[in-house]
């Protein structure tokens, strides 16, 4: 191959690649949703936007995380719902704790959840879908459970700051967290953890012959989903109280997020800012449904078709690497 | 003869890219024609073309002097035109006869015909002469060498006129390659018309009748076996002379410690391997496929561990159970299956490059910006491609690419498995030149490799394997005739086995 060759490709890969559709879309969406309602710019208005916006773009870093390394994790909803419910119990038993304290057992509640998802993931080689799945399942169950039917509870005001209130008395506290998820999440995905991460999703034989220990950072990925799961569990909170579907369908939210910013299911491939790009347009474009009327009862209609277009859509770029795929398999170790 | 497939004028491009520039190409009933040429010449997407895999932008396909322009692989087939893929298009869990006959079963009142299914396989395979493959035996039970024999009769049994051949003796140990050789005269004797892609040029010389040379997409000249001879062939494909064909082997004071030893090293598949490789040595391994080569450097490389015997790696014992206690230790392993195993496809060079030394930080790091560089210039890649993805690049690049990775992290011992297959002409030297480097700097070495010459030209000793275990050992310009005679010794028993 020529080198003119390659450096086309290269530039094609970059423009078409992953990436990149998602910034335009989100582009267009702004721009619709200042041509719908002119307002939307206000800051108090736009920071409102980022402020609902954060606890998804919180969960889809995570989910990021999961899916680059090659899996799923559907159990983020669920422990965002637990989360909730558990910070409310929490007070319901000790109504003078530090919300500090509180927040970092759920952030640890959260982690261990992962822990648990990623361990039965790749040291039983149960299929994430199915691990996270019956988590979720099974959380939901305990949360109910344990709530007796129905939570109940209130959270206290300095608890549900981060989720509704704002520093200097306008930057929402949600803003900044997602800001520095955001930031970690980039410094992670740079780091030798996050590079070897990707390379277990795009190859884990590879992976593992390089002297990766590939379960290992499979699970940590699934802790550190966990754990930006817990923490959208205090913005979510904080933003809207007390309830048993606090965190209902928003494992499918991350994934849509996540595939809408181009990152590969199957792993290997996609960038952990478009994925939070991804989340930001997805909200977009429901505030836009929104102001044009549609009723919200749709929303997991057009989810379902964004997943699909967006997957479908994916696959043009994929169809080399499926070639690949199956030659490799084809070969016997003499 | 007459004409059976002709292509005139043929151009492909993709998003823009032209892979073939205006080339035509005939083949008669009867005529093995071999088509040559590096990696990245177009040959395979010159084959797909054929074959309907690829819509050509302009050009004409004749089959028969009748004109056909196939969009879809079935119309070529039902055309009489098979192709035979280098990665093998069977299902693993399927019987023979139902891989013969996929997609296009017979079928009695609605429901498959099994039994004429599996009387036709039969019919085809001792037509061909193969007794050893029966149509109930599933296909993950057979040999690289058996399951492509099913593929051949999944052409035949589509009556196919015109066979393409996409590097068949590719996955082949010699003598395997030898019988499909025969296989393929016959299949021509019988008229078929046979376009046959190699890299090995003895095979070509020993098949073809003509020989069809591509660079660069385009045509560069077709000429007739008996009249040419090798060196103009390669001067055809890439455009210059290969000199010396293979660097100069180490000197005796080149030779120094042993950095690895094996005392009886035993597991499912090896026993009483003994084995000693030394710093400034290049310890070639032969056998056929199956001996247990590749399953040796998977057991030094602690993938598919010894379970008996002793190892000793720069005089510490270590007996390594994982990949990565074995790169600890200073072992590296370039694997057989670079694709799967050698690279993450979808990442940079610089990522694959650094791969080792990130997964493990301790060894020898530098700061990334300024390894990179060298790494890459060590191995004579650009620095500028760093971050392209390493799919993109051709076999011989991302070899070097696997090479670099190693290199970063320092290792004593080198083994490589195949380590030029799937490389083009051109980058084998620059392959076989950079191994000889890194002996001369005190590495030791070892080659597994089915290339008779190049386990010959590369090797300061060799190593011949049967039956999983060492057979032999032969100095430094032993003869082919010498090393098959060492490897195929247990050969029938293993055949009885």
């Amino acid at each position: 191959m020529t080198t003119a060759t390659a450096v086309w490709r290269k530039r094609g890969t970059a423009a078409l690649g992953a990436g990149a559709p998602v910034y335009a879309l989100l582009a267009v969406l702004f721009a619709a949703l200042a041509l719908t309602n002119p307002d939307f710019y206000e800051p108090d208005r736009f920071l409102a936007f980022v402020k609902r916006t954060a606890p998804l773009v919180i969960l889809a870093a995570g989910q990021y995380l999961v899916v680059v390394s090659g899996e799923f994790d559907l159990s983020v909803g669920a422990v965002v719902t637990a989360g909730v419910v558990v910070a409310a119990e929490l007070y319901g038993s000790f109504p003078e704790a530090h919300w500090l304290v509180i927040s970092l057992a759920l952030l640890l509640a959260g982690a261990v959840a992962g822990l648990a998802n990623g361990l039965i993931t790749t040291f039983l080689r149960v299929p994430s879908f199915i691990t996270t799945l019956g988590m979720m399942l099974i959380l939901e169950g305990a949360v109910f459970y344990w709530a007796g039917g129905s939570p109940h509870g209130v959270l206290p005001e300095d608890f549900r700051i981060l989720g509704r209130g704002s520093a200097f008395g306008w930057l929402p506290w949600a803003a900044l967290a997602c800001l520095a998820a955001g930031v970690l999440a980039v410094w992670l995905m740079r780091s030798d953890f996050g590079r070897t991460l990707i390379a277990t999703g795009d190859s884990e034989r590879t992976a593992t012959l390089s002297g990766v220990r590939t379960h290992r950072v499979r699970v940590l990925a699934f802790v550190l989903s966990g754990v930006a799961a817990a923490l959208t569990a205090i913005l979510v909170g904080g933003f809207s109280g007390v309830s048993a579907q606090a965190g209902r369908g928003y494992e499918f939210e991350a994934i849509t997020a996540v595939v809408l910013g181009g990152v590969a299911l199957g792993g290997g491939r996609g960038s952990v800012v478009s994925a939070m790009a991804g989340a930001f347009s997805l909200q977009a474009l429901f505030t836009l449904l929104n102001l044009q009327g549609v009723s919200g009862a749709l929303e997991s209609t057009v989810q379902g078709v964004i997943v699909i277009a967006a997957v479908g859509l994916g696959a043009a770029n994929w169809s080399r690497l499926r070639r690949t795929r199956t030659r490799s398999s084809g070969g016997t170790p003499s | 003869m007459t004409t059976l497939l002709s292509m005139q004028h043929v151009s492909k491009s993709f998003l823009g890219v032209s892979v073939l520039h205006d080339v035509s190409l005939d083949l008669e009933a009867g005529e093995i024609h071999a088509l040559v040429g590096e990696n990245g010449a177009g040959k395979s997407t010159l084959m797909k073309v054929a074959a309907g895999e690829h819509i050509p932008d302009a050009g004409t396909i004749h089959l028969d002097g009748t004109a056909h322009r196939f969009t879809h692989p079935s119309q070529a087939q039902a055309a009489g035109v098979g192709i035979i893929h280098q990665e093998f298009a069977l299902l693993g869990h399927r019987t023979v006869a139902e891989n013969v006959f996929l997609g296009r079963e017979p079928t009695r009142r609605g429901l498959v015909d099994r039994r004429a299914m599996e009387e036709r396989t039969a019919q085809l395979l001792a037509e061909l002469g193969e007794t050893a493959i029966t149509p109930r035996m599933y296909v993950r039970d057979l040999s690289v060498a058996r399951m492509q024999t099913v593929e051949i009769v999944k052409a035949l049994a589509s009556d196919v006129r015109v066979l393409v051949m996409d590097e068949p003796t590719a996955p082949l140990a010699e003598h395997e390659a030898g019988l499909l050789h025969d296989l393929v005269r016959r299949l021509a004797g019988r008229g078929l018309g046979i376009l046959y892609i190699s890299h090995r040029l003895r095979e070509v010389f020993d098949l073809s009748r003509r020989i069809t040379v591509l660079k660069d997409g385009r045509h560069v000249t077709t000429l007739l076996t008996e009249q040419t001879d090798t060196n103009a062939v390669v001067r055809a494909m890439v455009g210059r002379e290969l000199s010396a064909y293979y660097p100069q082997r180490a000197r005796p004071e080149e030779i120094g410690d042993v950095r690895l030893a094996v005392r009886g090293g035993g597991n499912g598949r090896l026993s009483g391997i003994d084995i000693e490789l030394r710093a400034g040595e290049i310890t070639g391994i032969g056998g056929l496929q199956g001996s247990g080569r590749t399953s040796l450097a998977r057991a030094l490389f602690g993938d598919a561990p010894f379970t008996e015997g002793t190892m000793t790696v720069a005089n510490h014992t270590l007996r390594p159970t994982s990949p990565r206690q074995a790169i600890r230790a200073g072992i590296a392993l370039v694997t057989e299956d670079r694709k799967a195993e050698g690279l993450a496809l979808r990442q940079s060079v610089r990522d694959n490059a650094l791969l080792v030394t990130r997964a493990i930080p301790a060894r020898g790091r530098r700061s990334a910006a300024g390894s990179i560089g060298q790494l890459l210039e060590r191995v004579r890649l650009h620095a500028r491609s760093g971050d392209q993805q390493v799919q993109f690049l051709s076999g011989g690049n991302q070899q070097k690419v696997v090479i670099a990775k190693w290199l970063a992290a320092r290792p004593r011992v080198l083994l490589f498995d195949e380590p030029t297959r799937g490389v083009d002409v051109g980058a084998k030297a620059a392959v076989h030149t950079l191994v000889r480097e890194l002996a001369r700097e005190g590495l030791a070495v070892l080659i597994i490799s089915s290339e008779l010459p190049e386990l010959i030209g590369m090797s300061d000793r060799i190593l011949v394997m049967a039956d999983g275990r060492i057979v032999g050992e032969l100095p430094a310009g032993a003869g082919e005739e010498d090393i098959m005679r060492l490897a195929t010794a247990s050969a029938d028993r293993e055949a009885v086995a």
